[in-house]
């Protein structure tokens, strides 16, 4: 990015009239790619200058149970309904995760998960990191989900969504080949790095569950409902040039008892429809790079 | 600017938790809990009886639904007020017509200055747990040990001599906590705290103390006034709850639905007839067993699971 400047100069404007199509497996109109977070947060991690981990005093007993509640117990219950229904998960991951609670991490890998970074802890933030400290964390990250894993990671979503100038440059260097930091679009999009290509892969702030259930403040029908609204959108406009859904979770949101139930009939209705193709991140990436001048 | 170095350091990044209060173990791994008469839903109603000092304190905090305006805020203090004169007493109704106990989670100050409403809940046969001293008893990891230890005890006493009974189990207010916490309710004698919400059954903390998870997201202060949702979205949740947690049980043994209750909130004269409803329906459900907190406790505890 172009550091200081009004516009960080990260991609040219694309219209949405009259793009190159996409076209998706099977014909299919629109990648539907589901985002878990597993994430861990600290209970009393050191402050950072320019952000509170916990809107409470150490601890903040209900922040930090609420998303224990997913390793615990709604991990297991989201990730039953995605298998039932087809849908893999792309993960992005506190890799942290890897040490403090392994089973969870492996189950998501036995279950054919993909894994990106989510920085080491989603209460360590890389706000004013400077390039040794957050050529660190990328480097952790890269090593900690090969070692627990065997797969190299291939994205990146900032942890905390907290980003430096660097972080898009410093990923493509190192490697990766998408990022879900970026929101401008419901189609794959170049961005413009230093050295090595970088792709931007839409995720969704607007229907993640957090925004649903905690910005918007949907019933959990309501939340269900949106989903499917915003399929049957992109589906339609798929047939013109293939679009990207990306439904990220939480699951000590979704996976709660009352929310559960209506989020299942809205992944059957979007496996039953016949237009989805349901995929993970890296096989979005690389369709979509494969249809690249 | 750059930061501390020691920003990267991650000294408990280890197997397990960050921190020792309790032992990291997933529901779906557990053996499987029964629950009496080979139910399989144990159904938790936890009532708040709260007072409201209208001088609120701000130290360590101030509690959620406090009082708002300048001095003197009768608008919040009356309102609030409204839910122990009117709302508690229809929520006991709506109990006794569906043939249910509850735990109600109270502020000694209730007991000392409605003794009449706690005796009605002790004669219905309800359960009253520990819920500091009143509004203004928040405890947070700023408050001294010392303060903290003798909020506790003067919740315990003064609930003991104004009601005759001594609490087993501790609702903190907002649910918070200091480090300290689990140690000095096992200090005083209680058995079990509601306060950590990372589970949907009892666990033991590594002292011994016994949570009781007690959903916030599944309480009608988090869903009315929080997410500002209407009551029959609040009973349409609490359905689907059921429903949901039902058919767990007929592959991983026991669950639990905890509804918290405020009578300020679910107590109003056009949101108590859809709970009223509520109740009946889940009353009628052959998997429900309607239970104290206590009564939940008791039965984990005799089934010697971790």
């Amino acid at each position: 990015m172009i550091e200081g400047a009004a516009d960080p100069g990260l991609y040219d404007f694309a219209p949405y009239r009259a793009r190159p199509k996409i076209t998706w497996p099977g014909g299919k109109t629109v990648a539907v790619w589901v985002a878990p977070n597993l994430e861990y947060y600290e209970i009393d991690p050191p402050n950072h200058p320019q952000r509170k981990a916990w809107a409470r005093p150490h601890p903040d007993v209900v922040g930090y149970a609420h998303r224990d509640h997913s390793n615990r117990v709604s991990h297991w219950r989201m990730a039953e309904v995605m298998s039932k229904h087809g849908f893999p998960g792309s993960v992005s991951l506190s890799v942290a995760l890897c040490q403090h609670h392994p089973e969870v991490v492996a189950d998501a890998n036995a279950r054919g998960w993909e894994f990106f970074s989510h920085g080491i802890y989603n209460t360590r933030y890389a706000y004013a990191m400077d390039e040794t400290q957050e050529r660190a964390i990328i480097e952790d990250s890269i090593r900690t989900v090969r070692d627990a894993t065997g797969q190299t990671i291939r994205g990146w979503l900032a942890p905390a969504l907290t980003h430096t100038p660097r972080t898009l440059d410093l990923i493509a260097e190192y490697g990766l080949d998408y990022t879900c930091d970026l929101y401008h679009d419901d189609q794959a999009q170049p961005v413009k790095v230093g050295k090595g290509s970088l792709v931007s892969i839409p995720y969704s702030l607007e229907v993640n569950d957090h925004y649903g259930f905690f910005i918007y403040n949907m019933s959990p029908r309501e939340y269900a409902d949106t989903l499917i609204r915003q399929f049957e959108r992109l589906a339609a406009e798929g047939e013109q040039s293939g679009t990207v859904m990306c439904i990220p979770l939480h699951a000590y949101l979704i996976g709660q008892p009352h929310r559960i139930g209506p989020f299942e009939e809205a992944l059957r209705h979007i496996a039953a429809d016949g237009r989805a193709w349901i995929a993970r991140a890296g096989d979005i990436v690389d369709a979509w790079k494969g249809q690249q001048p | 600017m750059t930061l501390d170095p020691a920003y990267l350091d991650y000294p408990r990044r280890r197997h397990g938790y960050d921190h020792d209060l309790y032992p990291w173990s997933a529901l779906h791994e557990r053996t499987p809990v029964q629950w009496p008469g080979g139910k399989s839903v144990a159904v938790w109603l936890c009532v708040s009886l709260e007072w409201f000092p209208i001088t609120p304190s701000d130290t360590p905090f101030r509690a959620p639904g406090h009082m708002q305006t300048a001095y003197p805020d009768f608008r919040h203090y009356t309102a609030r007020d409204y839910g122990t004169r009117i709302g508690a007493y229809r929520l006991l109704d709506a109990f006794a017509k569906a043939g249910v106990r509850a735990s109600f989670a109270t502020n000694a100050a209730i007991a000392e200055r409605y003794p009449a409403l706690v005796a009605d809940i002790l004669a219905a046969g309800h359960e009253i747990i520990a819920h500091s001293t009143d509004m203004n008893g928040t405890i947070a990891g700023t408050l001294p040990v010392d303060e903290e230890r003798a909020l506790i005890a003067e919740s315990l006493d003064r609930m003991e001599a104004a009601s005759g009974m001594r609490p087993q189990g501790w609702l903190s207010i907002a649910r918070s906590q200091s480090f300290a916490t689990a140690d000095l309710l096992c200090d005083a004698g209680l058995r079990y705290t509601c306060d950590w919400v990372n589970d949907e059954l009892p666990y033991r903390f590594s002292n011994g103390l016994i949570n009781l998870p007690l959903n916030h997201e599944l309480s009608d202060r988090q869903i009315i006034t929080v997410q500002q949702q209407s009551v029959d979205s609040y009973a349409q949740s609490m359905i689907d709850a059921f429903d949901w947690l039902a058919g767990e049980a007929t592959h991983f043994g026991g669950r639990m639905l905890p509804l918290h209750l405020t009578p300020y909130i679910i107590g109003l004269p056009y949101r108590i007839a859809a709970f009223e409803q509520l109740i009946t329906a889940l009353v009628a459900r052959p998997e429900a067993w309607f239970a104290t907190g206590g009564e939940i406790v008791d039965s984990w505890a005799e089934q010697n699971l971790a």
